[in-house]
């Protein structure tokens, strides 16, 4: 069993279609419920909701003040390389773009989170292209193992691998698992991802399923919005997360919902999606997910960030770079795209307490996994 | 008013039957003030927000250790191994040994798992720590835990932040009724009515957070939990425990039977 086996029974003209046929009593409804099904997610994120999006918000920020308290749990990302074998169309690190491109030393990546630590980071993300040539497991291991000591929670967001892979990976330290299917629409899928290994729908379909029978404590999918038609992948990626919450109940499922940034190659979104959709999609997956951790990072401008901020949002990112070795490490390496939010952690802190929320560095221990000999 | 007795746990005495914990509040300022106006004694903070090793530490430093128990806990613990070392961590970086066992391994309803909550408390317990375990309303765990030597058991009311109050009444009392170790109970209880509810049915302290942590007024709200505590305690004491599902000695409808006999 795995989330494929599940997804072939969904067409998405049917979803598209049953989202289009919603009703304002419909969406009432689903706000009403006190336990969703998936018919009131798909209200929820109908052209019917649209008129309902204040009513959502309070709901959608009542039920996150309730579960996850007024805190926001603070994460760097930290960018180990940009050699990549895929072509994604929309992707800066495209194999095809003509950048400068950096695969970080063990020694560089710990001068960019000694940066962060000094920042107040005790959570980052650790990322990579699709190179395992450059950039293969035994490495990140040796990665994982260099920057435990200074971290409580370390995450990656690398090609996907096979679940042994993951539980060596977990065995040295890393907790958690962030892979994004990007779109859910198996054609658009094709078109986007022309070449490369990444081109394997299914393949990385199922990768939060190797992660989790691996054993990560987090894993963390999403959609690149843009793509297709967001409320049909809003939809399958809430049928996604809620399919890994009942399955590999162990694991904390959260969400991320990025939308396309210019980047190198000048991609431009088909399916654009504005800030009234964003907060629809939001509030759709907290009524949905009461318990899902919904993650907004600096792709997104500031002043949307504190907009959507008491919406149901539980992790931010601040001041990040995309490039390899863009915090401290090297200079002159191109990102994977343009970030928007450009303000210092310590602007984003002070901003996150006049909302009446307070940043969370640590929310983890290092001493949770199995302890690690030197 | 009468001075009420003290809450007794593993021989030392505390005057507040109030627990309160430190998650989920917009500000460490606001934490302070709120614990501050319930009157607790006993402040439980998870290990994984501390770092123990930086004696800076925010969340360590906002919780005054000469004033209040610092009562660490194990939360996000998945199983016994995990909450073990954990509590050894904390002991090992100059905590007290008193741990609030919490092993929930569903990261979604936090519910206690029982089976490695038990084998965690046989090990702390005889590895010197004072354990206080976070558990499912469950008579029978109650008292196996209590047979390894925890110094309270702490049911829950309902899951940990829904506010939906003592769901599991019949069973807590019960627990009450057996039990030889103070029982708390913990989690779910989402107005001071809930707090005076379980005092009143002879429970011997309730610890909150989410309920004072998310209230629009979290320093008012203390106050109230404070209030409300000591109201169903008071209650409790003034005779409102006399209910109970035993029968009674002086039973009215069959005396006749003992007095005809006698």
């Amino acid at each position: 069993m795995s989330f494929w086996k599940k997804i072939i029974r969904y067409r998405w003209d049917g979803i598209e279609a049953a989202i289009r046929r919603k009703t304002a009593e419909d969406v009432r409804q689903a706000l009403r419920a006190s336990t969703r099904h998936f018919d009131d997610l798909l209200a929820l994120l109908s052209p019917a909701a649209t008129g309902f999006l204040e009513e959502m918000a309070q709901v959608a920020h009542g039920m996150t003040v309730q579960r996850f308290g007024r805190i926001i749990q603070m994460f760097a990302p930290v960018y180990i390389s940009s050699e990549c074998t895929n072509s994604c169309v929309y992707c800066g690190f495209n194999r095809h773009n003509q950048i400068s491109r950096a695969t970080l030393t063990v020694a560089e990546v710990e001068k960019e989170v000694i940066f962060l630590h000094r920042q107040g980071f005790r959570h980052v993300l650790l990322l990579t292209g699709e190179s395992p040539q450059h950039v293969p497991v035994d490495y990140l291991i040796r990665i994982a193992r260099k920057l435990q000591p200074l971290l409580a929670s370390i995450s990656v967001e690398i090609y996907p691998m096979a679940t042994d892979d993951y539980r060596r990976l977990i065995e040295n330290g890393v907790d958690g698992l962030t892979v994004y299917q990007e779109t859910y629409h198996l054609k658009r899928y094709a078109e986007v991802h022309p070449a490369g290994p990444k081109r394997n729908y299914r393949w990385r379909l199922e990768t939060p399923d190797r992660g989790g029978q691996a054993g990560f404590r987090r894993l963390n999918i999403g959609v690149l919005l843009g793509l297709s038609d967001w409320r049909v992948d809003g939809a399958f990626v809430g049928l996604h997360a809620d399919y890994l919450a009942r399955r590999y109940w162990q694991s904390h499922v959260s969400v991320s919902f990025p939308r396309l940034r210019p980047a190198a190659g000048g991609f431009q979104p088909q399916f654009p999606v504005t800030d009234a959709h964003m907060v629809q999609l939001l509030c759709a997956l907290r009524l949905w997910m009461p318990d899902a951790g919904l993650v907004l990072s600096t792709r997104e401008p500031a002043s949307l960030r504190e907009n959507l901020l008491p919406l149901g949002i539980t992790q931010m990112s601040a001041g990040s770079k995309t490039a390899p070795g863009g915090y401290a490490a090297k200079e002159n390496v191109e990102g994977q795209f343009e970030i928007s939010d450009l303000r210092s952690p310590q602007e984003i802190v002070r901003m996150i307490a006049a909302h009446g929320y307070e940043p969370v560095w640590k929310d983890w221990d290092a001493g949770f996994l199995n302890d690690i000999q030197p | 008013m009468t001075q009420l007795p003290p809450l007794i746990i593993a021989d030392r005495a505390f005057d507040s039957r109030l627990l309160v914990g430190t998650g989920k509040f917009a500000s460490t300022q606001i934490m302070q003030r709120a614990i501050a106006a319930s009157g607790a004694e006993i402040v439980t903070v998870a290990l994984r927000r501390v770092d123990l090793s930086d004696p800076q530490d925010n969340l360590m430093e906002a919780v005054d250790r000469d004033r209040y128990l610092f009562l660490p806990n194990t939360s996000g613990a998945r199983d016994a191994e995990e909450a073990v070392r954990l509590a050894r961590i904390a002991r090992a970086a100059g905590c007290e040994p008193w741990v609030k066992l919490e092993v929930t391994p569903d990261p979604h309803y936090l519910l206690p798992d029982p089976v490695e909550t038990l084998k965690a408390a046989e090990i702390l317990v005889k590895d010197g720590f004072k354990v206080l375990p976070y558990i499912n309303a469950d008579p029978v765990l109650a008292k196996r835990l209590e047979d390894v030597g925890t110094v309270t058991v702490m049911p829950l009311g309902a899951p940990i932040g829904t506010n939906r109050g003592l769901k599991t009444r019949d069973s807590i009392q019960i627990i009450i009724q057996q039990a030889q170790v103070p029982v708390v109970v913990d989690a779910g209880l989402g107005a001071p009515s809930h707090a005076a509810e379980a005092m009143e049915m002879g429970a011997d302290a309730v610890l909150i957070n989410t309920a004072i942590a998310t209230a629009d007024d979290p320093v008012g709200m203390a106050k109230a939990f404070r209030l409300g505590v000591e109201a169903g305690y008071r209650a409790y004491r003034a005779g409102l425990g006399q209910h109970s599902w035993r029968a009674e000695a002086s039973s009215p409808l069959t005396g006749f039977l003992r007095s005809n006999h006698a």
